[in-house]
């Protein structure tokens, strides 16, 4: 994991990097399991951004237009997850979701509805890891499939000066030429809460109990 | 003998995925497709449905506040939550809710043993 967060000592970046691979690993293995093709996934970069920031970050990674789904989870920590990639992917991916056998009129009419589900497929595995990791409960949004520039997909307002840990991970089907990454949004002042629920988790693993 | 399943899912792709895997399982049962909560119960009601896969997040009324209200009526019916969200306080509830849980994405052979075990119960209520 590359990062830039002094908030969080060695020991305690170590941990969420575990935490966030075995979460992001799940997710990984779900996309795989939907579609019959292995998901490469990169190491988890975690930056400490405005949102601005953030979705100017996301415009320059994606060129074309993006499509995003997006879940809202609140709890001991609140935030946004997302799973982004190229619009051009978009039919590739509800296509190999439901199989080749479907006419591409057919796709097209499900392309809105598939894509949330895949979504919430895929970003609920993520975050219930780390939810069940931490023993914490979260509440999940319904999906939302938004299409737009980063500013869009984030709902940034201007102005905004607070930073929120930014986590992102690389994913592509090498077979399919899909690629897209899943991001976590982490709001500020959940920070706090997540750096004890590490802490917390620390010590069971010391303690050598089971997570 | 072939039973009746119903299937709540808001989305149409999950829906899909059940049938797909329902026709290679179970080719001779009935299924019935509900979309939310509402249209779900009023099937139910209807008498005829064996079992029931509900998902967990739906608009307005969850999968569990529905499995709630379905057990007030029928305290034996097999029901599976099937959902992404794999919580263990989600788990928790659906098994205190006398209701298997299932995680998506379904898979043939995790749905398989769910409606082997519902079949066998249903033979030893009505044998």
């Amino acid at each position: 994991m590359t990062t830039s967060f002094p908030e969080l000592g060695e020991i305690e970046r170590d941990a969420l990097t575990e935490i966030v691979n075995i979460g992001v690993g799940r997710a990984a293995r779900r996309l795989a399991d939907m579609i019959g093709e292995t998901v490469q996934l990169s190491v988890p970069r975690v930056e400490l951004l405005t949102r601005d920031v953030a979705a100017n970050l996301l415009d320059q990674r994606g060129s074309t237009g993006l499509v995003s789904v997006g879940q809202d989870f609140q709890g001991a920590f609140s935030g946004q997850a997302l799973l982004l990639f190229p619009e051009t992917n978009s039919l590739e991916l509800v296509r190999a979701v439901v199989g080749e056998g479907m006419a591409l009129d057919e796709i097209i009419a499900l392309e809105q509805g598939a894509l949330a589900e895949i979504g919430n497929i895929i970003l609920n595995g993520c975050l219930v890891s780390i939810a069940n990791l931490l023993r914490l409960d979260l509440t999940m949004s319904l999906p939302r499939v938004l299409r737009g520039s980063g500013r869009t997909i984030l709902a940034v307002e201007n102005g905004e000066p607070e930073p929120a840990l930014f986590l992102t991970i690389d994913f592509s089907v090498a077979s399919r030429n899909i690629n897209g990454y899943i991001a976590l949004l982490m709001d500020l002042p959940s920070l706090s809460v997540l750096r004890q629920l590490i802490d917390e988790f620390i010590a069971t693993i010391v303690q050598g109990e089971k997570p | 003998m072939g039973r009746k399943v119903l299937i709540i899912d808001d989305s149409k792709l999950a829906r899909m995925l059940v049938a797909g895997i329902m026709s290679r399982l179970q080719p001779e049962w009935g299924l019935v497709e509900a979309a939310n909560a509402i249209e779900a119960l009023a099937l139910i009601d209807g008498g005829d449905i064996d079992i029931v896969l509900v998902d967990f997040n739906m608009p307005d009324i969850d999968g569990l506040e529905l499995l709630t209200q379905l057990r007030q009526k029928h305290p034996a019916m097999p029901v599976a939550v099937i959902s992404a969200n794999a919580q263990q306080g989600i788990v928790a509830r659906t098994h205190a809710l006398d209701a298997a849980f299932i995680e998506k994405p379904l898979k043939d052979e995790t749905l398989r043993p769910f409606l082997a075990g519902a079949d066998l119960k249903l033979k030893r209520a009505r044998p």
